[in-house]
C-alpha cells in the first residue's frame, strides 16, 4: 500500500508555527499555568523575587551593579521563556495538525431522515426528498442521515442502508475510492468522507464533538492532555529534586552568614535555577504533546497519551496473517481438476476466465498456465466480468459461451442456475484446499464445473527481518488465522513469527490475550472486524483498522487511517521514543549539574570575607583555587552558567520534538549509549559551552 | 593506598563475601519461618513468647500493621529506656553512685539508641550506672537492630510477593531476628571479646596506687556484653567515652578487625539474603559490588588524605612521610595501635554502615580526609549502612536508578518484574528528601543561632586575643557532621561540638533528637508503603527489553546515582566546610 502522509512534518523552525508560540510564550507566565510544571514554577517565582528586590534597592537608593542584575534578570525570564516557548511549538505544531483535521467537519450540512430514538420504519431505497437539512454539529447518537452522490458524510456512523464507493482520502490521502456497504465488516464510515457513486443512509454513532477527529484535535492541540503514568511519575522525581535542591540552596545563606557574609538572593537564584532540573523541567511537556504529534504523522489517531505510552511497553504483538504477514491476494498454485477432466483443459479454461483480469490473482493464473504452455487466446468480441461483491465471481463472456471462475458456493449457485451438476469429488478438493490455508477458485465453462485453481498464501518479504527488530525490542510476535494449525505452522516458520493461534475465533483471541495478560505481559492487537471489538477492548493497545467497523474502531484505543497492520511496529518505536526522550533528557539535565557547580560556586564564595581572614589573602585568591574553569571573573561566571541553562533549552527543543533517535536493540546496548551520549555528554558539554560563553561574556565586557 | 591498607582491604572484603554467603542464606531461612536446626533448641522458648504476648505467628500484616507495630514497639522500649535513665540514681548496679541522668540528656539519650544512632552527648562511664548502660542501651541496641532488620525483610517481600497485600507479622519477625540471628551471634561474640581483654564485670571501678603513690580509679563495667551488639547491630554507641578507642572495648589488631568486619557482617549477608529471597542471586551480588565498590574508593580516598599528612605541619618543616621510622601522615587523634591503615578503614566502615563507633577521632583527620566519613553518612547510610536500614535505604535508591534506566530504553520502569508507578517515586523521593532537609535546614538553624555555635569548639580562625567571633570552616564541619551523623542514624561525631552542657542543655538535645527522629521513623513509614504497594503488584517475566539489575551496567550506574544524588545535594556545604578549609590550609 502506498501511503501518503496528508501530515507532513514541517521544517522545525516554521515560521507559521514560531511566530504564534513567542506570543503564547508569554501569556503562559500565569501563575496559574506555571503552577502545573513544578520546576518552571520555582523559576518563575525566583524571577519575580529577583526582579523586585532589584527594583526595590533601586528605589531605596541601594548600590547595586545594575550591569550585572539586569543581565542576571533578563536571563532568568529568558529561562522562563524559553521552556514556555517549547511547549507552545509543540502546541503549535498539534493546532497545524487539529487545523487539516477539523477543516474535514467544519460547515458540513446532513440530510437527517430520523431523529435519534424515532423507531419509525424508513421507506427503502434512495429518499433524497424526505427528512430536513441540519448541521452536521447538531447531529446525535443515533440520527440517521441520507448521504447522496458528492455528499459529505457528516459524522462517524454506520451504514444501514445502501452500497456505494466512498472516498477516504480526505482522512487517510488514498485516492482510490473504497466500497462501504450494509452490514458485514464494512460498514462503518468516518465524519469527513466523501460519498463518490450510489447513496448511503447512515446512523450517526457519535455525540456531537465526540468522534474520533474531534478526540484526536484535542489531544494534539494539547488542551485536553493529561499527564501519563509515566510523566506523573517523573513529575514526581522532578519535584522532588527541585526541592532537595532549593534546600541546598536556600539554606547556603545561614552558612555564609555564620562566616559574617552573605550571598544575596540574587546569586542564590541564579544557582537554584541552575540546579534544579530546568531542561527536562521545560521541555517535558513538549515532548508528550510531540509524541501524539509523531503519532499522527504516521496516520495513526490515538484516543490518549497513555496508549502511546503502553505501546512503548508492549511485549506481545498479534498480527492477522492475512494482509499483514502474507499478501492478501493470493498467487495460483496448482490446477484440480474434478473426476474427468483434463488438467491442461482445466488450465486453458481458467486462464481464459482470467485473460482480462488485471487483479493479481488474475495475472498469477495465467501465468501459471503459460508454465504448462497453454497460450490462451481471447476470443474476438470477448467482454469481461469483473468481479463483485454481490456475484462474487469474474470471468469471460463470448458470445454463447460463459467463463467464470470465484468463490465456491456463489460459483455452484451460477451452475445450478443453468441447470448443470456439482460434481461429487468438488467438495473434497475444495475442503482440502481450504484446510491446507489456501483459497480454492472454482472454475466452469458453461454449465458444467471443471475444477478447482489453488491459490495459495504468500509471505511478504522483508517480514522476516521486521521481526527480528522487534524480538531485539524483547517483543513477542503472534501469527493470528483462521487457518488448521499445520497450515499456521508451515506459515509461521516460513514467516518467522515467534508463536501462533490457528482456527483462530473471537473468543480464542480474548482467550489468548487474557493468558498472556495474566502472566503479566503487555498486548497489542490490530483487528477490524466487529467480531474483534472484545478483543481489541482487552488489549492493552488494540489498533482499529479505519476499514473496519464502528465497533471495532470504538472498542480499540488507536486507529490506523491507512489500515496497515503491520503500523503496530511503528507505533511501537513512537511510544518507547517517547519514554526514552524524557528520560534520556533527564539524565542530561542532572549530569549538567556538575559543571554549573564548578561554574557558580567558587564565584559566590568570594562574597565571603571570613577566608581573607586566615591568611590576609587578596579576595579573588579563592576564587581562582577553586575556579578549576579558569573564567573570567565571579560575575561572569555566575552570567554564563545562567546562559548555558537558558539556551540549552532552545537548543534542545528540536530534540524534544523529533525524539531521541531509536534503534531496535536490547536494553542493554540502549541503556550504554544512552548513558554515554545523555550522562557523560551531560557532565562533559557544559564545561565546553560555559567556557565558551564566558569567553564571549568577558570579551563583550558584560560582566 | 599503602600497601599495609590495601592487603588488609582485599582481605576484609575477601572474608566478607565468604561470610555473607552462608549467614545471608541463614537469615533468609529465619524470615521465611522454616524450621531450622537451632528451632529444636529454641522453639519451645519462641513459641512462649507468642503464648505470652497473645501473638498468632500465622496472622500476617499489611504495611500499615506493620508499621503500627514498628511504630509501637519503638516508643514502649523508648520510654522503658527514659525511665531506667532518669531513676538511675535509686536503681541498684550502680556502684560509683552516679546521679539521675538529666531529662534533655535522656531524652537525647533515649532517642539516640532507639533509632539505632547511638549518638552519645555524654561519657557513658560516667554518665550511665551498669543498669542504665545494660537495661537502657544495650537492650534498645538489640531492639533498634532487629526492627531494622524486620523493615527490610518486610521490603523484600513486597517485591517478591505478587499480588498480595500481606508483608508479614512484625511480632514474629521481631523475636525471629533475636532469638535466631542476634542473640545466639552476640554471645558468641562477646565470649569472644573477653577471651582477646574486653573486660566484663558487675564490680565498681578498680583503685591501685601508682609509683607517684596516688590512688586512682579504673572506671569498668559489663563492657564486652555491649560491645558485641554494639558492632553487630551497627549501633556504635560505646560503654566509654572513648569508644572502640578504648584498649578495654578494642584491645589487640584482631578485635579491631573482627569488630570493622562485625559491622558489615549482617549488612553484607543481607544484599545474599535478596538475592535469595527475590530469588534473583546474580541481583543480591550486584548490590554486594555496588556496595563494596563505593566502600573501596571511600577507603583509598581517606587512607590518601590521612597519608598525605597536614600540609601546615609540611610547611612549618615537619617529616611526614612514611619510612622505617614512623609511619608518617596525619597521626593526630589515632591510636598508634591500629595506625592510619586500621584507621582508615574503620572509619569508612562505622560511616558506610551507620555504626558510628569510632577507634580514632575523626574531628581530628584532615579536612579532606574528614570530608569522607561526613560524605559516607550523606550518602545515605546505603552502602552497606545499618542493619536492615542500609538494605531498604539502597533499595530506594535502586528504584530511582531503575526508574532511570527504564525510561532511558523506552519502557515503562521495572523492578525484578514489578513496574514502578507514580506512588513508588513519590515514596521514593520523600525518602531522599527528608534527609537532605533535615541536615541542611537544622544545621543552617545551628550556626544563625547562638545556643548552636556555642557548641563549636573551633571557632576561632586567627589567635588573636581579644579578637571577637571568628569563624572557622572547621565549625561549620562539626555542626554539619553532627546533623549528618544524626538524621543519618549514625552516631560517630566531629567530638569537638559540645552537644550538652550545664548552659545549653536543651537546643542539640532536641534538634539532635529531632534529626534522628525523622531520619529513621517517616523514613521507615515511606519504605514499608512501597512494600505495600509492591506487593500488590503484578510480577512481569523480564525479557530482552527489560533492563537486567545483575550486571556490571547495572553497578555501574546505581554507583552513579548515589554519588550523584549525595554529592550535588551537599556540594555547596560541604565546600563550605572541609573544602574551604583544605584550601585554607595549602
Amino acid at each position: 500500500m502506498t501511503r501518503h502522509p496528508i501530515h507532513k512534518s514541517a521544517s522545525i523552525w516554521d515560521p507559521a508555527i514560531v511566530r504564534p508560540a513567542i506570543g503564547d510564550a508569554f501569556r503562559k507566565l500565569n501563575p496559574r499555568t506555571m503552577a502545573k510544571n513544578p520546576v518552571m514554577f520555582v523559576v518563575e517565582v525566583g524571577s519575580v523575587l529577583v526582579t523586585v528586590l532589584f527594583f526595590y534597592d533601586l528605589a531605596r537608593g541601594q548600590h547595586v551593579d545594575v550591569k550585572f542584575n539586569v543581565q542576571l534578570i533578563a536571563w532568568l525570564w529568558f529561562t522562563v521563556l524559553f521552556a514556555n516557548f517549547a511547549e507552545a511549538m509543540a502546541e503549535g505544531r498539534g493546532k497545524a495538525q487539529a487545523a487539516t483535521l477539523r477543516k474535514m467537519r467544519t460547515t458540513t450540512s446532513a440530510r437527517r431522515i430520523r431523529c435519534a430514538g424515532d423507531e419509525s420504519a424508513l421507506p427503502a431505497g434512495p429518499t433524497p426528498a424526505i427528512g430536513e437539512e441540519v448541521s452536521a454539529s447538531l447531529l446525535k447518537r443515533g440520527d440517521v442521515v441520507y448521504v447522496a452522490a458528492g455528499g459529505l458524510v457528516p459524522a462517524d456512523g454506520e451504514i444501514i442502508e445502501g452500497i456505494a464507493s466512498v472516498d477516504e482520502s480526505a482522512i487517510t490521502g488514498e485516492s482510490a475510492p473504497v466500497v462501504r456497504e450494509a452490514g458485514g465488516d464494512r460498514s462503518a464510515v468516518t465524519g469527513g468522507t466523501r460519498v463518490a457513486s450510489d447513496w448511503l443512509k447512515i446512523e450517526i454513532r457519535q455525540d456531537p464533538g465526540g468522534g474520533f477527529v474531534d478526540r484526536m484535535i484535542a489531544l494534539v492541540e494539547g488542551s485536553e492532555r493529561q499527564k501519563t503514568p509515566n510523566e506523573i511519575a517523573l513529575t514526581i522525581l522532578l519535584a522532588g529534586l527541585t526541592l532537595i535542591f532549593l534546600v541546598a540552596t536556600v539554606t547556603l545563606e545561614p552558612l555564609a552568614r555564620y562566616f559574617g557574609g552573605s550571598l544575596g538572593i540574587g546569586v542564590l537564584v541564579a544557582l537554584l535555577v541552575c540546579l534544579i532540573p530546568t531542561t527536562i523541567g521545560g521541555l517535558l511537556s513538549a515532548i508528550g504533546i510531540a509524541g501524539m504529534d509523531r503519532l499522527v504523522q504516521h496516520n495513526v489517531l490515538a484516543t490518549s497519551g497513555r496508549a502511546v505510552e503502553a505501546a512503548g511497553d508492549i511485549d506481545v504483538l498479534m498480527l492477522d496473517k492475512t494482509g499483514t504477514i502474507t499478501y492478501g491476494n493470493r498467487q495460483a498454485a496448482e490446477f484440480l481438476p474434478v473426476k474427468g477432466v483434463e488438467l491442461r483443459e482445466l488450465a486453458a479454461v481458467a486462464a481464459l476466465s482470467s485473460l482480462p483480469d488485471e487483479t493479481p490473482e488474475g495475472k498469477s493464473i495465467v501465468a501459471l498456465a503459460e508454465t504448462m504452455g497453454i497460450v490462451p487466446v481471447l476470443p474476438a468480441g470477448a467482454t469481461f466480468v469483473p468481479f463483485t461483491a454481490r456475484t462474487r465471481m469474474s470471468g469471460v463472456d463470448a458470445g454463447e459461451r460463459v467463463v467464470r471462475k470465484g468463490a465456491g458456493d456463489a460459483v455452484l449457485a451460477h451452475v445450478r442456475g443453468r441447470g448443470g451438476a456439482v460434481p461429487s469429488d468438488l467438495q473434497a478438493i475444495v475442503d482440502k484446499i481450504a484446510n491446507a490455508g489456501g483459497t480454492p477458485l472454482v472454475v466452469v465453462d458453461g454449465a458444467l464445473v471443471l475444477g478447482v485453481v489453488y491459490l495459495k498464501d504468500t509471505v511478504k518479504p522483508g517480514m522476516r527481518e521486521r521481526f527480528e527488530r522487534l524480538r531485539a525490542m524483547g517483543i513477542k510476535t503472534v501469527m493470528v488465522t483462521g487457518d488448521n494449525p499445520l497450515t499456521a505452522k508451515s506459515i509461521a516458520a516460513e514467516a518467522g513469527v515467534d508463536d501462533f493461534l490457528a482456527e483462530a475465533t473471537p473468543e480464542a483471541k480474548l482467550a489468548y490475550i487474557h493468558k498472556m495478560q495474566e502472566g503479566g505481559r503487555l498486548v497489542a492487537m490490530t483487528g477490524d472486524g466487529t467480531n474483534d471489538a472484545p478483543a481489541l477492548a482487552r488489549a492493552d493497545v488494540g489498533v482499529a483498522m479505519n476499514t473496519g467497523t464502528q465497533a471495532a474502531k470504538e472498542a480499540g484505543n488507536m486507529v490506523d487511517l491507512d489500515s496497515d497492520p503491520t503500523k503496530l511496529i511503528e507505533i511501537v518505536e513512537i511510544g518507547k521514543q517517547l519514554l526514552m526522550t524524557r528520560g534520556s533528557l533527564t539524565t542530561f539535565s542532572v549530569a549538567n549539574d556538575v559543571a554549573k557547580y564548578f561554574s557558580i560556586l567558587p564565584a559566590m564564595f568570594t562574597g565571603l570575607a571570613a577566608f581573607q581572614l586566615t591568611r590576609g589573602e587578596p579576595r579573588s585568591s579563592h576564587f581562582t583555587a577553586l575556579n578549576v574553569m579558569h573564567l573570567g571573573s565571579p560575575q561572569s561566571a555566575i552570567l554564563s552558567a545562567v546562559i548555558f541553562n537558558a539556551l540549552v533549552i532552545v537548543a534542545l527543543i528540536p530534540l524534544a520534538l523529533r525524539g531521541v533517535s531509536y534503534r531496535p536493540l536490547g536494553a542493554d546496548a540502549l541503556l550504554k549509549r544512552n548513558l554515554l551520549v545523555y550522562g557523560a555528554g551531560g557532565v562533559v558539554a557544559p564545561f565546553l559551552a560555559i567556557k565558551a560563553i564566558d569567553v564571549v561574556v568577558s570579551a563583550l565586557h558584560l560582566a | 593506598m599503602t600497601p599495609r591498607l590495601v592487603a588488609l582491604v582485599v582481605l576484609f572484603f575477601g572474608l566478607l563475601g565468604a561470610v555473607a554467603v552462608p549467614l545471608g542464606r541463614y537469615l533468609a531461612r529465619v524470615f521465611a519461618g522454616e524450621n531450622l536446626r537451632t528451632a529444636r533448641l529454641l522453639g519451645p522458648v519462641e513459641r512462649l513468647a507468642y503464648r505470652l504476648a497473645g501473638v498468632h505467628p500465622a496472622e500476617e500484616h499489611d504495611w500499615k500493621q506493620y508499621a503500627g507495630g514498628v511504630l509501637l514497639f519503638s516508643l514502649v522500649t523508648q520510654l522503658i529506656s527514659y525511665g531506667v535513665m532518669r531513676l538511675q540514681g535509686s536503681l541498684p548496679f550502680n556502684p560509683t553512685r552516679l546521679a539521675n541522668v538529666p531529662p534533655w540528656l535522656a531524652f537525647n539519650t533515649a532517642t539516640s539508641f532507639t533509632t539505632n544512632t547511638n549518638w552519645q552527648s555524654y561519657g557513658g562511664e560516667t554518665t550511665m550506672s551498669y543498669l542504665s548502660q545494660a537495661l537502657a542501651l544495650t537492650s534498645q541496641n538489640f531492639f533498634s537492630t532487629a526492627v531494622g532488620l524486620c523493615v527490610a525483610i518486610a521490603l523484600i517481600r513486597g517485591i517478591a510477593r505478587r499480588e498480595t497485600t500481606k508483608l508479614g507479622n512484625f511480632w514474629v519477625d521481631l523475636v525471629r531476628a533475636h532469638l535466631y540471628v542476634l542473640v545466639p551471634l552476640s554471645i558468641v561474640y562477646a565470649l569472644f571479646l573477653v577471651s582477646q581483654g574486653v573486660i566484663q564485670t558487675w564490680s565498681g571501678p578498680a583503685h591501685w596506687s601508682t609509683l607517684d603513690g596516688v590512688t586512682q580509679s579504673l572506671l569498668r563495667g559489663p563492657v564486652a556484653s555491649q560491645e558485641a551488639i554494639k558492632m553487630l547491630g551497627t549501633n556504635g554507641g560505646g560503654f566509654f567515652n572513648a569508644n572502640s578507642a578504648h584498649p578495654w572495648e578494642n584491645p589487640t589488631p584482631l578485635t579491631n578487625f573482627v569488630q570493622m568486619f562485625s559491622i558489615f557482617a549482617i549488612p553484607a549477608a543481607l544484599c545474599v539474603t535478596l538475592g535469595e529471597m527475590v530469588k534473583n542471586r546474580r541481583h543480591g551480588w550486584a548490590v554486594f559490588a555496588t556496595m563494596t565498590l563505593v566502600s573501596v574508593l571511600a577507603v583509598a580516598a581517606l587512607g590518601h588524605f590521612e597519608q598525605s599528612g597536614n600540609p601546615a605541619l609540611t610547611r612549618a618543616g615537619a617529616d611526614q612521610v612514611a619510612s622505617a621510622l614512623q609511619c608518617g601522615g596525619n597521626m593526630e587523634g589515632k591510636e598508634a595501635r591500629f595506625g592510619i591503615a586500621d584507621t582508615a578503614l574503620f572509619a569508612v566502615v562505622t560511616t558506610d554502615a551507620s555504626c558510628g563507633a569510632v577507634n580514632g577521632m575523626h574531628d581530628s583527620f584532615t579536612p579532606l580526609g574528614g570530608l569522607v566519613p561526613m560524605l559516607d553518612i550523606q550518602l545515605g547510610e546505603v552502602v552497606f549502612g545499618g542493619v536492615g536500614a542500609g538494605m531498604y535505604g539502597m533499595l530506594v535508591y535502586i528504584l530511582i536508578a531503575v526508574f532511570l534506566a527504564g525510561l532511558m530504553v523506552g519502557r515503562t520502569p521495572e523492578y525484578l518484574g514489578k513496574k514502578i508507578d507514580s506512588r513508588d517515586v513519590r515514596m521514593a523521593s520523600i525518602y531522599i528528601l527528608i534527609p537532605a532537609f533535615s541536615i541542611l535546614l537544622f544545621s543552617a538553624v545551628a550556626l544563625l543561632t547562638e545556643a548552636g555555635r556555642s557548641g563549636i569548639m573551633n571557632a576561632s580562625a586567627a589567635e588573636v586575643p581579644g579578637a571577637p567571633w571568628h569563624p572557622h570552616p572547621h565549625g561549620l564541619s562539626e555542626v554539619l557532621y553532627a546533623f549528618s551523623s544524626a538524621t543519618g542514624n549514625n552516631g560517630s561525631a566531629f567530638a569537638g561540638l559540645t552537644a550538652y552542657s550545664a548552659a545549653h542543655p536543651v537546643f542539640y538535645s532536641l534538634t539532635l533528637a529531632l534529626a534522628m527522629f525523622v531520619g529513621r521513623f517517616p523514613l521507615i513509614l515511606a519504605v514499608l508503603a512501597i512494600a505495600g504497594n509492591m506487593a500488590k503488584k503484578r510480577s512481569v517475566p523480564p525479557g530482552p527489553g527489560s533492563f537486567p539489575v545483575d550486571g556490571p551496567l547495572f553497578v555501574g550506574l546505581l554507583v552513579g546515582v548515589i554519588l550523584i544524588v549525595g554529592a550535588l545535594t551537599f556540594f555547596p556545604a560541604l565546600s563550605l566546610g572541609p573544602i574551604v578549609e583544605h584550601f585554607m590550609q595549602r
